[in-house]
C-alpha cells in the first residue's frame, strides 16, 4: 500500500510532461468513418481506426490497444444502431475519457442522421441477431455518406471551432466531388438494375436499395447465424427456381460457404470490399464505390 | 391526389352550361394544369426533403417513462455432472480452506447461479451496475453493485460499492464468461474463487499508445483472504498494473502484476473436527498474462486464446488450535494455471487447462515448539502435497447468446485421491447484449 502515492505522483508527472496535441483526435469505429473524417478533417485531425475491413464489426473485442486509443480521443465516430454494442460501451467505461461518453458531443453515431432500412416490426432473438433500430450497415448508399458528411462536419466544427471554416470548405469540396461521382456511378450502374444476387449477411441492403439490385437469398439462415448445411442445400434448390447471377461476400466473410454455394449453382462469387481497405483498390470512399461497382458490373455483363 | 383533381375537374365541366362551355373549358384546363404543376412541385419538394433530412423515426427512441429503463440481462445456467468423489467433502490438501464456493459441480442435475445484470448510466457523471445471483438453494446474493465515474477525465475512473477486484486477469471476468465451468485451483485456494470486496477502486489509464493501466483498491476485507473486523479503516488493499497492446493485426495481449494485502483476524476453519484460526498478515502477488490471436483480428471463424496466472502468497501471524494453543505461524505458498482455447470452426471451441499448487513451506509454532498437537493434527495446513488438475472441454455456441459445454477434469486436489469429474453445462443469456471484457 505504501507505494500507492509514489505511483500516482509518477503518473501525474508523466501526464504533465505529455505533449498536448492541437489537432482533433478522432477514433473511428469503422474504416468508412475514418475515411470520411479524413476527407473533412484533412491534415488538421489525427485519425485512428479501431477496426479493419477484414474484421466483422459485430465481433470486435474491447482489447487493450483500443482502450488506450479511446483514452485521448476528442471524438469517436461510430455507426451506432447497436452495431458496436459488444465493445464500444466497454471502451467508454474503461477509457476514463468523459468526452466520448454517450450524449456528449464527442460521441458521434452516423446512423442517427440516416433513415434506417429494415427496422424490424418484432424484436426477438429467435429472429437472429436483429438490430431494433434497423439495419446499421448504412455506408454503402452514397446518399447516406452525403448525409453523414454534413452532420460530421458540424460536429467537428462544434468540437474544434477554430477550424470551422477549414472543415466547412473541405466538406463543400468533398460533397461536390461526391455528387459528381454519384451521378457518374448511377449512370454506369444502370445495367445492374434488377440483377439477382445472393448475399452473405444483411450488410449490403443499402447498396442493393441504391442500385436496385435484387436480393434472392442470404447465406446466413438468420442474421448473425453462420451458414448451415441445411440452409445452403435449401438455397441451392431455391436458386434452381429463381437463378441468381452471383454470390456476394464482403471482405470479412468466411469465403468457403459462398464458394460452395457458387460451385453448386454454377455462378461466380464476387468479393466486395465492403468498406475502405477491403480490397487494394478501395483505398478511400471513392475507390470503395468504384471498385464495388466494377466488380458487380463484371458479372452483370 | 392527381386523380381527385381530375374528378373535380370532370364534375365542374359537366355542370357548366353548354353556351359558355368552350371558354370555361379552356380556363378550367389552365387551372387544372397549374394545380398539377403545383402538386408536382410539392411532391418533388417533399421527396427532396425526405431524401435530405432523416425521418424523425431514424433517431427516435421509444418515448415515455420506460425509455429510461436500464439494460437488463439474465443469465441462466445449469449442469448435469458426475464425479467419483463426493463434491460436498471437497478440500484442497495443504491449503487453508478459503471459504468460497470452490467445490466442484454437485452431482446429478443442478441449477447453476441465475444472474440478473442491470446496468445503466446514472447521469452524466456516474454509471451503475448490479449483478445479483439467485443461487440454486433459493438465496439472493449481491455479486456486484457499484457506481463508476464517467467524467473524472485524464484517464481516471473511480469505482465504489461491491465489485470484482481488478487484480489478476480472470478475477474481473464474470463467471458465466469463464472458459471452464469452474475457477482455476489457484483462485480457489488463494481468493476463495474470486475477490469481490466492498470498497473503492481508483484506476488510471496512461496517455500512451501502449495500454498502461494502474489501479489501487481499498476495502473492508469481508472475505478470504481477509475477514470482517468491525473496526474503522480499510482491512484489505490492493495495487495492480496492466500493460497491453497489439502485435500486428492478428494478436492482442495483456500482462499484469498485482499485489493484495489483507489482515485477517480469527480467520477460522474446521479440520478433523477441530477449529483452527489464523490472525495476521496475508500478502498475495499475482502475475498474469493473456494472448489472443485471430487471423487478421477477425475472430468469427477461428481464434486462439492463451492465458495463465501465477500466485504467490506469504502469510505470517499466529495460529490458534482448538481455542487452546496459540503460537506463531507463517506460510509461503504458490500456485499457477495455464489454459488454451481454440475455436477451430464457427461455433465450436476446444480448451485445455492445467492447474498446479505448490504447498511450499509452512512454519507452525504449535508443532515446532511442542505445545502438544502434532503435524498429524493439521492435515489441511501441513500435508506436504502439491495438488494438480487437468481439465479439457469442448463447447458449442449456436449464437453469442447460448453456450453448451462438455467438460472433463481429473482433479488431484485431495492427497492420495483422484476425482474424475464429467459435466455438461448450459449458459444462456437473455435480454440486453452484454459487452464482455477482453
Amino acid at each position: 500500500m505504501k507505494s500507492l502515492p509514489a505511483s500516482f505522483l509518477c503518473s501525474i508527472l508523466l501526464m504533465a510532461a505529455w505533449p498536448a496535441f492541437a489537432a482533433l483526435n478522432i477514433l473511428a469505429c469503422e474504416p468508412e468513418w475514418g475515411a470520411l473524417a479524413k476527407e473533412i478533417g484533412g491534415d488538421r485531425v489525427r485519425i485512428n481506426t479501431a477496426t479493419t475491413a477484414l474484421q466483422d464489426p459485430h465481433r470486435i473485442e474491447a482489447r487493450p490497444s483500443l482502450i488506450a486509443r479511446a483514452r485521448d480521443a476528442d471524438l469517436m465516430v461510430c455507426t451506432g444502431a447497436e452495431l458496436e454494442v459488444g465493445w464500444v460501451p466497454l471502451l467508454q467505461a474503461q477509457s476514463g475519457n468523459p468526452k466520448i461518453q454517450v450524449g456528449q458531443p464527442g460521441f458521434f453515431e452516423a446512423a442517427s442522421v440516416v433513415p434506417l432500412l429494415e427496422r424490424p416490426e418484432r424484436v426477438d432473438r429467435s429472429l437472429g441477431d436483429v438490430h431494433p433500430s434497423g439495419n446499421p450497415h448504412i455506408h454503402l448508399d452514397p446518399r447516406n455518406i452525403e448525409r453523414v458528411a454534413s452532420a460530421l462536419q458540424e460536429r467537428m466544427s462544434q468540437l474544434d471551432a477554430a477550424q470551422t471554416a477549414y472543415y466547412q470548405d473541405r466538406e463543400k469540396q468533398f460533397l461536390s466531388r461526391w455528387r459528381e461521382a454519384m451521378a457518374r456511378w448511377e449512370k454506369i450502374a444502370a445495367p445492374l438494375k434488377g440483377l439477382p444476387l445472393v448475399v452473405y449477411h444483411k450488410d449490403l441492403s443499402y447498396l442493393i436499395g441504391w442500385l436496385g439490385l435484387r436480393e434472392v437469398g442470404a447465406l446466413e439462415p438468420k442474421p448473425g447465424l453462420p451458414p448451415s448445411t441445411a440452409h445452403l442445400t435449401q438455397l441451392v434448390a431455391q436458386l434452381k427456381r429463381t437463378p441468381a447471377k452471383a454470390v456476394l461476400r464482403s471482405a470479412y466473410n468466411d469465403p468457403r460457404p459462398a464458394q460452395w454455394l457458387a460451385g453448386q449453382a454454377g455462378i461466380p462469387t464476387v468479393l466486395l470490399p465492403f468498406t475502405v481497405g477491403g480490397t487494394d483498390k478501395a483505398g478511400d470512399l471513392f475507390g470503395l464505390y468504384e471498385d464495388t461497382l466494377n466488380r458487380l458490373l463484371a458479372v452483370a455483363n | 391526389m392527381f386523380r381527385k383533381l381530375c374528378c373535380a375537374a370532370a364534375l365542374v365541366t359537366a355542370a357548366v352550361p353548354a353556351s359558355a362551355q368552350d371558354a370555361e373549358l379552356s380556363k378550367l384546363r389552365e387551372a387544372l394544369r397549374q394545380l398539377q404543376q403545383q402538386v408536382q412541385e410539392l411532391e418533388k419538394r417533399l421527396a427532396d426533403a425526405e431524401n435530405r433530412k432523416p425521418p424523425a423515426q431514424a433517431a427516435a427512441r421509444p418515448a415515455g417513462s420506460n425509455a429510461f429503463n436500464p439494460d437488463i440481462s439474465v443469465i441462466l445456467q445449469g449442469t448435469v455432472a458426475r464425479s467419483t468423489l463426493d463434491p460436498n467433502t471437497y478440500q484442497i490438501s495443504g491449503f487453508a480452506p478459503s471459504g468460497g464456493e470452490v467445490a466442484p459441480a454437485p452431482r446429478s442435475f443442478n441449477l447453476g447461479e441465475s444472474e440478473l445484470i442491470i446496468t445503466s448510466n446514472v447521469d452524466p457523471y456516474f454509471r451503475g451496475q448490479l449483478v445479483a445471483a439467485l443461487t440454486p438453494d433459493n438465496e439472493l446474493e449481491v455479486e456486484e453493485a457499484f457506481f463508476q465515474t464517467l467524467a473524472l477525465g485524464r484517464g481516471f475512473t473511480l469505482k465504489g460499492g461491491r465489485f470484482l477486484s481488478g487484480i489478476g486477469y480472470q478475477n474481473e471476468i464474470h463467471q458465466h464468461a469463464w472458459d471452464f465451468q469452474d475457477a482455476p485451483l489457484a483462485y480457489k485456494a488463494f481468493l476463495g474463487g474470486r475477490l469481490n470486496d466492498d470498497g473503492v477502486q481508483l484506476r488510471w489509464l496512461a496517455p500512451t499508445d501502449l495500454f498502461i493501466e494502474l489501479g489501487a483498491e481499498l476495502g473492508r476485507g469481508r472475505a478470504f483472504p481477509g475477514t470482517d473486523r468491525n473496526r474503522n479503516g480499510a482491512n484489505m488493499g490492493s495495487l495492480f498494473g496492466h500493460v497491453g497492446g497489439d502485435i500486428g493485426a492478428s494478436t492482442a495481449w495483456r500482462a499484469g502484476l498485482s499485489y493484495l494485502s489483507a489482515s485477517p483476524q480469527d480467520r477460522a476453519f474446521t479440520d478433523l473436527g477441530t477449529t483452527q484460526s489464523f490472525s495476521g498478515e496475508s500478502r498475495t502477488w499475482i502475475a498474469d498474462f493473456i494472448l489472443k490471436w485471430a487471423p487478421n483480428g477477425n475472430a468469427s471463424v477461428t481464434n486462439f486464446k492463451l492465458q495463465g496466472e501465477y500466485f504467490r502468497r506469504h502469510e505470517s501471524g499466529t495460529l490458534t488450535f482448538a481455542d487452546t494453543f496459540t503460537d506463531a505461524y507463517a506460510s509461503r505458498q504458490s500456485g499457477w494455471y495455464t489454459q488454451a482455447l481454440y475455436q477451430f470452426m464457427p461455433r465450436w471451441r476446444v480448451g485445455y487447462r492445467y492447474d498446479r499448487l505448490d504447498h511450499g513451506t509452512v512454519d507452525n509454532g504449535i508443532v515446532a515448539n511442542g505445545l502438544g498437537p502434532t503435524a498429524a493434527d493439521f492435515p489441511l495446513l501441513m500435508t506436504d502435497y502439491n495438488p494438480t488438475r487437468n481439465t479439457a472441454m469442448v463447447d458449442w455456441n449456436p449464437t453469442e447468446f447460448s453456450r453448451w459445454r462438455l467438460q472433463y477434469a481429473v482433479d488431484k486436489s485431495r492427497v492420495g485421491l483422484t476425482d474424475n469429474q464429467l459435466l455438461l453445462q448450459y449458459i444462456l443469456s437473455l435480454g440486453a447484449h452484454g459487452a464482455h471484457k477482453f
